[in-house]
């Protein structure tokens, strides 16, 4: 892939440029031909070279090894499968029940989970906005930051603990009458185990972006909100909401990415065949039934589908916020 | 000058309070109060239970009588985990798994990210599209595996240090970081008969110090804290870092059975063991959290300004 080579013959700054000291000067011409390119920076293309390679064959290699989900795969053998099969897999796992079992586990998991994990970051935020004692606040966020640095398999023990028939939870749950639950065991309490968590885990850090955006906000326009009579919450609804609207919008499309892979890690390490009939999603799905069962193409099948939605959802977010609100990530 | 300064302060002090406090809004500021160190208290708590935990006899544990505080101050629990070789060699694979892994990662990101800063390279774009692509278009979990398998990978450190060794995000602050360092460092530099190899080592990089020590947490962090990587290309106990060796103790605990292969599967580990494992892996994050968090927070923001 070439430039365009009007860039290249005259010197346009490309789209605003970063603040920056760099700012007003130009920058080197682009050189014409690739052979003065390489001539004049050899040395930082070589730079290049061991960067190109990881992408080369741990990002780009693997994708291109999707093409098994269509080919027979025999483990040991060629990455790229032996013989074309056609649309073989995907019609088998689009007609097996067990896949609609997890895909709607899926859905579920990751539309609750973004019921809750989304907006409350937003509310956090803005709580801890109003806190005037400066050091009670950074008290609060370095707390409140400390679940995000755990490991995920951490989190998980400490769901054991706290979750046993002697943990804590159970102890309230007897104090106030009630008999012990086996949460961990019980699938109607899969989602609530999951989604709570999450939250545990993400609402802290996810306070970051949004208190930045909250300080860039213009002072005078909560002064002009208040002189036309807005009291505490109209200026909240009509002017912090506004100004933290990008950043929300971003973070919700991002959010949509991964929409879709769920909280994989966690429920692996959470879940167990008792909390399957609501915990099982398609990642997990996927991994048993690929690497544990060996299914390699049939899993690759399933792989393919799960980021083509991701993708989709991505895309056309990124699309309807661009025409809706105006902010987009590309 | 001292008496401007200090007007100024008078002015920032006086400024919340000319904002009229109303009734209403006293009432908030107590439930935010409430509100805010509900969230401070349900976040320590878990620690706190499962320090108290660790300390507490058995006994004690099974009756459901633990909370804040140990019940029959027990220490043979530390003891045996303490004296458990593998929880040692888990830990000293973790220790080498993040140190040879972080090595290689900000290796590669910085060189990238330097390149990918230099605006007048051709064929910058095509680079910063080969690299932002995988963020949108992500190869998946199975032939990941197949890949790193057929390398021959398995049961090595490489297959949990390269799969991962460039984060995307990453390298696009450290891009953003260099594309704003003065230029004329470099060409004084240049004309001075540095190449660029040189102008790299030479003045980037002692220019760019914050920057890299954020990266590298971020980074050390990560791969401190991950475990699938291992425990999908290793099986063999000695290998593997001490996330999994918790993981195994917890599927022992369930009874669940993921990778029958793993034999520390089979381990029923009573509660007070897998409380003390989880302080030991949790204390030198612990420790190091308050020095690091404020790198974390300036490095979400530095990526934040460009994505």
């Amino acid at each position: 892939m070439s430039t365009p080579r009007t860039i290249d013959l005259v010197v346009i700054p490309e789209g605003p440029r970063p603040a920056g000291p760099n700012r007003d000067r130009p920058a080197p011409p682009r050189p014409r031909t690739w052979r003065r390119a390489l001539r004049r920076d050899w040395q930082l293309y070589s730079l290049a070279i061991l960067p190109l390679l990881f992408f080369a064959i741990f990002r780009y290699l693997p994708m291109l090894g999707n093409v098994i989900a269509f080919r027979r795969f025999v483990p040991g053998g060629n990455i790229f499968g032996e013989r074309w099969v056609g649309l073989r897999y995907i019609r088998l796992f689009l007609s097996d029940p067990a896949f609609w079992d997890v895909f709607t586990n899926t859905l579920l998991i990751g539309v609750l989970t973004l019921v809750f994990t989304f907006p409350l970051p937003v509310v956090l935020a803005l709580l801890l906005n109003e806190v005037r004692t400066r050091y009670l606040k950074r008290f609060v966020q370095s707390v409140s930051y400390l679940p995000h640095f755990l490991s995920i398999v951490i989190v998980a023990a400490m769901l054991f603990q706290l979750l046993s028939i002697d943990g804590v939870i159970n102890q309230m749950v007897r104090f106030v009458g009630g008999d012990s639950i086996p949460f961990l065991q019980r699938s109607d309490w899969f989602r609530t185990v999951y989604v709570s968590s999450e939250v545990w885990q993400t609402v802290g850090w996810g306070t970051i972006l949004y208190l930045a955006a909250l300080t860039t906000i213009d002072t005078d326009l909560y002064e002009a909100a208040a002189i036309d009579g807005a009291n505490r919450w109209r200026q909240t609804w009509h002017v912090t909401l506004p100004g933290i609207r990008p950043t929300m919008v971003t973070l919700l499309i991002l959010n949509l990415g991964t929409f879709m892979t769920v909280g994989f890690e966690k429920i692996l390490l959470i879940y167990n065949p008792l909390t399957y009939p609501t915990g099982d999603v398609i990642a997990t799905y996927l991994y048993r039934v690929g690497i544990v069962s060996g299914s390699f193409s049939y899993a690759a099948a399933i792989g393919l589908f799960e980021a083509l939605i991701a993708l989709t959802l991505v895309v056309s977010a990124n699309a309807i916020s661009r025409r809706a609100v105006g902010t987009s990530i590309w | 000058m001292v008496t401007i300064d200090s007007g100024l302060k008078d002015l920032r002090a006086a400024r919340p309070r000319r904002i009229r406090l109303s009734k209403g809004y006293r009432v908030f500021q107590v439930v935010n109060g409430i509100v805010l160190t509900a969230v401070v208290v349900l976040t320590l708590y878990p620690f706190i239970n499962i320090v108290a935990r660790s300390f507490s006899e058995e006994a004690y544990i099974i009756a459901g009588k633990v909370n804040l505080v140990p019940r029959g101050f027990d220490l043979r629990a530390y003891r045996l985990v303490l004296n458990d070789e593998l929880f040692w060699t888990s830990y000293r694979n973790t220790v080498v798994y993040t140190f040879v892994s972080t090595l290689i990662a900000i290796t590669l990101t910085t060189c990238f990210a330097y390149v990918l800063a230099k605006k007048h390279l051709k064929g910058r774009n095509a680079l910063i599209g080969i690299a932002v692509f995988t963020l949108v278009f992500q190869p998946g979990l199975i032939p990941n595996y197949v890949l790193v398998t057929s390398l021959g990978l398995k049961n090595t450190i490489w297959a949990v240090a390269l799969p991962n060794a460039i984060n995307v995000f990453n390298l696009l602050v450290m891009k953003t970081f260099f594309e704003n360092l003065p230029v004329e460092l470099e060409e004084a530099a240049a004309v001075d008969g540095l190449n660029t190899y040189g102008i790299l080592l030479r003045i980037v990089l002692p220019l760019s110090k914050a920057v890299i020590a954020t990266m590298v947490l971020f980074y050390a962090v990560t791969f401190w804290n991950s475990w699938f990587g291992a425990f999908l290309y290793m099986d063999r106990l000695d290998l593997f870092p001490v996330t999994v060796y918790l993981r195994n103790l917890l599927a022992g605990a369930t009874g669940a059975d993921f990778m029958g292969s793993a034999p520390g599967d089979v381990v029923q580990s009573a509660a007070t063991i897998q409380a003390v494992t989880i302080v030991l892996t949790v204390v030198p994050i612990l420790a190091v959290y308050p020095f690091v968090q404020r790198f974390f927070v300036t490095g979400v923001l530095l990526g934040a300004v460009k994505g």
